[in-house]
């Protein structure tokens, strides 16, 4: 799974002179993570905070002068790092603000790019393809600069890595439509030279990326005929080999719709991830003006966003976060990728319907506040989020310290000590220590009956590291305190439940009394949209079609079900539907609607449900099912409610399940035979919606008639 | 066969004006109709319904009624005249005021001898017809309200009369009225309006049929004056009621658009007494349905729509014939259009004005089918607005477009134009000879040195034209004596022959050098209705309103070959039975061989170099000729290629470069300028 959030600008473009067809030259890593370097095409740079969109310094330097690359800042030294004029590299500080008294030095060659990379000095790339440290090129700057590449070879792209703890140079030429990749390593300098494949002079490389994989270099890159191409490069080769091509491997064929991609540009994002921008959407038509994520493992569109006005080719990505110039802005758009799992791939799983970001609910973790919704807080990582993140990070326990006091501390420390170890715990290894953690903690509360430590088993469910597999007893003990609200989010985040554990939260769900609920408190997202229901009778806005929401009390609701009466008989057509459940209830009904199941799995033990279980739940579906085509405007995307088909899916497998029984019960014969109007109108609307479909459908057949006008020349044949 | 180049027309804005009134002579065949503007024309039903005479309307002149009076024509309408026509020369012989206010109504008594008017002022004023003219006889009684209808009894001593919310019947010796039926208003909702008794028939029993304006056919017993039967018929007016000669079938037209038939039967067949049963209606109107006849085998009906429908009753019955099928006339028969072959000019013709247009260019080729981007756009040049209160009853442009003349029954005009590039100049020509006074026919020469005008009496003047001036050169006269007017004038390229046709069916062809007469045509019984000289051969192709076409060589004083062989093989009865007459022929310039004949609905070359086809060969053959290789199409060819693409078509021409111009009038163009009908069909309804 992968998503893009909203995004934001963090700065305006001006279309320079120098450099008409990019605006910025580069955006590059700044001393953390939040902090950026922008240097545009004409002659500033600019350092910009990026969670508050602010600058905090800039340069420019004078008229007549040209920055010819991206600023970047050597992480060892603090400073900053730029070319001018193609010859003149300046270096300063954040101090410096006069930017022409800083540091410079001019070299004998002309130089293509700087690059910094995390913890090794930056280097600098000559045009004729030579490197140099900078360091070792700033205590010489007039030291010969020998030619790599011949005349005719231009650079179109670079870039430096660490593999391992070497630094890597790539950088990529052409040379009268032909393609070469350069590797230039250090200590002991080393260079390589591999021959670009390409099909037809038409296509040609068009953007780069590179990673480090298992000690290996992996470059994705990008084919104007839309082809994303893998090639790992080994590490050890001998020099001297004749000029090999590089071995690559088809990762993507990208839509590309008419025409050749011009500018688009590509990011892997991680193994299985790559962000493309200018790149048409395969289901919204040719426009080019598209950032969007693929799964490379299955080939899938995982999330797309669209960029207004023109796509210049560029793309960047720190920390979270895209760096996309389109139009006249540089918009920042913070991204999410998940680990791509068997079931997400399949699609059977949740929210499978809605187009939308997995939740995330930073706010109920870091406030313990579940009724402020969630959008708002989605994505950016808020300062006062770090701020709490920082003052608990005074003293670090280790993993193991952490599950030695969990055995024994009392209930209020141990949630303590959780949460201060999650405050500061690093992402690489989180999933498997906040298993080990929730094992620990599951286990105590398993046979201690007094411990149970909500808070802490809450905040390891937020982290997203944890799945049912890797607590498999976690969910039961939390039905078993009915601790709802853990249940519902266990619910929410786990992708592999297994079908029992579902049947038995279902059984748990139906069964609690409504009143039991009233104290609990429960995400309500996903009954939202039955607007009756959570707004009570206070709906302002004017009838819809002459329909009027009863107003209904909680508790009335199942008398209504026990008082099925002859004087309640009418249809579903005229009987305004009420809904037989509590609104909490139904809340963590629908979460259970929402889960993946495999039907197979599931039938055996929704038989385990009693009769009265049965009707209740048959009851609801078919209230939400009536909610469902009846508001269809009021569902809105990303609100995670139960879509049409999953009830359709439920109704159809509690029927199969316990039709016989529900046939004997008299309680059910009226639902029963109102599910079975329903589906019956049902399947009469949908064919005359299908004849008149399929009439349309006649009518692009049907030759417009010619329309002659007033006058035309024509040529006609006789035989 | 070929491609050709085709100027599609649309913006000849024709719009025929609504059918008021009509009368049949059943002795002649011939059908009077007068429109709305005062136009009368004459069809003849014995000729394939052929539009035999247009007498042209006069802004001043509206007519409410028609009425035969043995093979004699008068109308009468709301100036408040009885006006009496001259059918050989195409306008009224004269007119006489009956002094009594507007006229609504004329009748004419079984034996011919009087003429009675109804009046606005309440009076019934009966004239004696006699040669040459009419005389006030008397008044009959006057009444209050205006005598919309009349009828006479077949023993001519009675006399119907519809008027508003009554039917007298009077006694035309005493003048005194007889009877007095009331007729009842309807409905409350149009209680309040007086019931006009819009039509009214006097059966020789005695029995009085009325239509009036709350949709009644109402069935009177005049000796007694009483109400025997009525018939609600429509929610709106019963305009008019036509019975036929043997007084068993009775038609009524509304104002919804239906005709409606009444038959005297007994209601069960061969018991009882007959009575007026109503049997059939039929819809073939939009709008107010304003004259009707019932014809025996057929009934005749126009309205507002401004088309003429002729309704066969024996369609179902009989053999499928030309006589059984359903006639719509929408279009004159004969060509509104002129064109300047030479400078691609084209004029059009309307009662009240003159259009001359451009046609448009394309300079670029294409493939058939295509549909050719134009260049140059057409361009209306000039609009010329007639003098006077005639409408313009004929009008011509010379091959080169220098020249332009238009006739109304009392005035030619004559201009020559000047079009150079952009810039158009029009002098009219102040001094014409005496002699043109007034023409059925005008045509240039194609060398537009000479102009030919057909005036009364059939002669034709020769007027030759030079820039300075206009001088009368000669009249030629028919030697067989014929005074029918000519509709029909022929020049040949070479200026050497004029052939003229008259509506007696006769066809002259004079020699121009000489001056003389030249040689007639034999007379064949169906009129001319198209003809031209060819430019090469000059042989003298004619197309008659039965669909025949004969070739007649000038110079040999005799038929073709290939018209003799076509008479001998027979045209395909496919040909013979088309619904509407060849109104254009025209010759391809490039190929002598072809030449080109265009009605309503089609368009056709004949080749004659290819055989012809006979009774079993498939006549419209165009598509399956198409899908044909070419080897095969060459055994399959016959001499008619028949070009459907192109309808409703007014006109056609060739231009010198051999591009068609086809002039086209779509029918809903036309309909779409009429006012909305009374009643409109409702879905379902």
């Amino acid at each position: 799974m992968a998503a893009l959030y909203e995004g934001f600008t963090l700065c305006g473009l001006v279309s320079g002179q120098n450099f008409p067809e990019t605006c910025v030259q580069g955006v590059e890593r700044g001393n953390d993570t939040d902090h950026v370097l922008v240097t545009d095409s004409g002659r500033s740079v600019t350092v910009y905070k990026v969670s508050d969109q602010k600058p905090l310094g800039s340069w420019t330097v004078k008229q007549g002068q040209t920055l010819t690359c991206p600023a970047v800042r050597n992480n060892q030294t603090g400073e900053y790092v730029v070319v001018t004029d193609n010859k003149v590299i300046r270096v300063w500080k954040d101090e410096d603000i006069n930017f022409d008294k800083v540091f410079k030095a001019t070299v004998s060659a002309e130089i293509v790019r700087v690059h910094a990379v995390c913890d090794s000095e930056p280097v600098v790339l000559f045009s004729r393809g030579a490197v140099r440290l900078l360091d070792s090129l700033l205590a010489a700057p007039q030291q010969p600069i020998e030619d790599v590449v011949s005349e005719e070879e231009v650079i179109r792209w670079s870039s430096s890595i660490v593999d391992g703890k070497q630094l890597v140079v790539l950088f990529s030429t052409e040379q009268k439509g032909n393609h070469f990749l350069y590797l230039q390593r250090f200590s002991p300098n080393s260079i390589q030279k591999y021959k670009l494949e390409t099909e037809g002079t038409a296509d040609h490389p068009i953007s780069f990326s590179a990673s480090v994989k298992d000690s290996n270099i992996n470059l994705l890159y990008l084919y104007s005929n839309g082809c994303v191409y893998q090639s790992m490069v080994q590490r050890h080769r001998a020099l001297g080999e004749a000029l090999q091509s590089l071995p690559r491997s088809l990762l993507l064929s990208l839509p590309v719709g008419e025409g050749h991609l011009a500018s688009a540009a590509l990011l892997s994002l991680d193994e299985a991830h790559v962000a493309v921008v200018g790149v048409p959407h395969p289901s919204a038509g040719a426009g080019k003006d598209y950032l969007c994520i693929w799964n490379t493992n299955f080939q899938t569109l995982q999330a797309g966003k669209e960029m207004t006005g023109r796509i210049f080719g560029q793309l960047w990505g720190y920390a979270g976060k895209l760096y996309v110039p389109h139009g006249k802005s540089l918009t920042v758009i913070p991204y999410e990728v998940q680990r791509s799992s068997l079931a997400t791939a399949l699609g059977k799983l949740k929210q499978s319907g809605t187009e939308g970001a997995p939740v995330l609910s930073w706010s109920s973790l870091l406030h313990g506040d579940v009724a402020q919704p969630q959008r708002a807080v989605r994505g950016v990582e808020t300062r006062k989020s770090k701020i709490s993140r920082k003052s608990q990070a005074t003293s670090v326990l280790t993993v193991d310290q952490v599950l030695e006091r969990i055995t024994t501390a009392p209930e209020e420390e141990v949630q303590r000590e959780v949460e201060m170890y999650l405050a500061t715990a690093a992402p690489p290894g989180l999933q498997l220590t906040v298993g080990r953690v929730a094992s620990q903690l599951v286990a105590r509360s398993q046979s201690e009956p007094t411990f149970y430590p909500h808070s802490a088993l809450v905040q390891l469910v937020h982290t997203h590291c944890l799945c049912h597999s890797v607590c498999p007893d976690l969910l039961m003990v939390a039905l078993e305190r009915k601790d709802y609200f853990l249940t519902q989010l266990c619910l929410q985040h786990f992708p592999d439940i297994p079908e029992a554990v579902t049947c038995a939260c279902l059984k748990a769900f139906i069964s609690v009394p409504d009143g039991e609920l009233e104290e609990v408190s429960v995400e309500l997202d996903s009954v939202a949209f039955m607007e009756s229901l959570v707004s009570g009778s206070s709906r302002e806005e004017g009838l819809r079609n002459g329909f009027s929401p009863v107003p209904q009390e909680e508790d009335s609701c199942d008398a209504r079900i026990a008082a099925s009466g002859p004087e309640k008989a009418p249809g579903w057509q005229t009987c305004e539907p009420t809904c037989p459940v509590g609104l909490k209830k139904g809340a963590l009904l629908n979460e259970i609607l929402q889960t993946a199941y495999s039907e197979n799995f599931l039938l055996p033990h929704l038989k385990d449900l009693t009769a009265q279980q049965v009707i209740l739940f048959l009851q609801y579906l078919n209230f939400l099912y009536l909610k469902c085509s009846q508001d269809d405007s009021s569902q809105k995307s990303g609100l995670r409610s139960p879509t049409i088909t999953q009830i359709m899916d439920w109704v159809g497998l509690l029927l199969d399940a316990h039709f016989t029984v529900l046939v004997m019960v008299p309680e059910a014969k009226e639902l029963l035979s109102h599910l079975h109007k329903f589906v019956k109108s049902q399947v009469k609307l949908f064919s005359e919606l299908g004849k008149i479909q399929g009439s349309l459908q006649e009518l692009h057949k049907v030759k417009p008639s010619e329309d002659v006008g007033q006058y035309s020349i024509e040529v006609i044949e006789l035989f | 066969m070929g491609e050709f180049k085709v100027h599609r027309v649309r913006f000849f804005d024709y719009m025929p004006t609504g059918i008021r009134c009509m009368a049949f002579n059943s002795k002649t065949e011939r059908l009077a109709l007068a429109r709305q503007d005062g136009t009368v024309e004459i069809f003849n039903f014995s000729d394939n319904y052929f539009q035999e005479k247009v007498i042209p309307g006069n802004d001043t002149r509206s007519i409410e009624t028609v009425c035969w009076v043995g093979e004699r024509l008068f109308t009468a309408g709301l100036n408040g005249e009885i006006t009496e026509y001259d059918l050989v020369n195409l306008r009224p012989k004269y007119s006489m005021d009956a002094f009594g206010g507007p006229i609504w109504t004329l009748a004419c008594n079984a034996q011919g001898t009087r003429i009675a008017v109804g009046c606005e002022d309440g009076s019934v004023k009966v004239f004696e017809v006699l040669e040459e003219k009419i005389n006030f006889e008397k008044n009959l009684d006057r009444q209050k309200g205006r005598v919309v209808s009349l009828s006479w009894h077949s023993s001519g001593t009675q006399i119907a009369a519809g008027m508003l919310d009554m039917i007298r019947i009077f006694d035309v010796q005493s003048g005194r009225a007889v009877q007095r039926m009331l007729v009842d208003r309807g409905t409350t909702a149009t209680h309040r309006r007086e019931c006009v008794v819009w039509s009214v028939v006097f059966l020789s029993d005695r029995t009085v049929v009325s239509g009036d304006s709350a949709g009644k056919v109402q069935v009177w017993d005049g000796s007694m004056g009483i109400l025997v039967k009525t018939h609600l018929v429509s929610k709106w007016d019963i305009l008019c009621l036509s019975v036929s000669q043997d007084e068993t079938s009775l038609v009524a037209g509304t104002s919804e658009g239906t005709v409606v038939q009444f038959q005297f039967i007994s209601a069960t067949l061969g018991e009882g007494d007959k009575e007026w049963v109503r049997t059939r209606t039929f819809k073939h109107h939009t709008h107010d349905v304003r004259a009707v006849l019932e014809l025996q085998r057929s009934i005749v009906s126009g309205g507002l729509d401004t088309q003429l429908v002729v309704r066969p009753l024996l369609d179902k019955v009989d053999v499928k014939s030309y006589d059984t099928a359903l006639r719509k006339i929408h279009f004159p028969h004969r060509s509104l259009v002129s064109c300047a072959e030479q400078a691609g000019l084209l004029l059009f013709q309307f009662p009240a004005h003159l259009e001359l247009w451009r046609l448009g260019e394309s300079d670029s080729h294409g493939c058939p089918g295509d549909r050719l981007p134009v260049k140059r756009k057409p361009e209306k040049l000039l609009q010329l607005k007639r003098k006077g209160e005639e409408h313009i009853s004929c009008s011509a442009l010379s091959r080169c477009g220098g020249w332009l003349a238009y006739s109304s029954v009392s005035s030619v005009r004559l201009f020559r134009l000047d079009c150079h590039s952009n810039h158009l100049s029009i002098v009219k020509i102040s001094r014409l000879p005496k002699v043109l006074s007034s023409a059925h026919q005008l045509c240039f020469s194609a060398d537009s040195s000479k102009l030919f005008a057909a005036s009364s009496h059939a002669t034709v003047h020769v007027i030759s034209l030079s820039q300075s001036e206009c001088k009368y050169v000669h009249t030629f006269k028919p030697v067989s004596g014929c005074t029918e007017s000519v509709h029909l004038l022929a020049p040949s390229a070479d200026g050497a022959w004029l052939a003229t046709a008259n509506r007696a069916c006769e066809i002259h062809v004079y020699n121009l050098h000489k001056l003389k007469p030249h040689c007639t045509v034999p007379v064949y019984g169906s009129c001319p209705s198209a003809m031209a000289i060819h430019p090469t051969t000059n042989n003298l192709l004619m197309v008659h309103a039965d669909h025949q076409i004969f070739e007649f060589s000038i110079a040999e004083r005799r038929y073709t070959d290939w018209s003799r062989k076509l008479q001998r093989e027979g045209l395909h009865p496919l040909w013979i039975g088309r619904d509407t007459p060849i109104t254009q022929v025209n010759f391809n310039p490039h190929k002598p061989t072809h030449f080109l004949l265009q009605d309503m609905y089609m368009f056709c070359v004949i080749d004659q170099s290819l055989p012809l086809p006979d009774r079993t060969t498939q006549f419209y053959n165009q598509l399956t000729l198409r899908s044909l290789s070419e080897e095969e199409r060459q055994s399959r060819t016959h001499a008619f290629k028949i070009c459907k693409k192109f309808q409703p078509l007014l006109s056609m021409h060739t231009l010198e470069d051999g591009a068609l111009v086809m002039v086209e009038r779509p029918l809903l163009d036309i309909t779409t300028q009429l006012p909305a009908p009374v009643r409109q069909k409702k879905f379902a309804t």
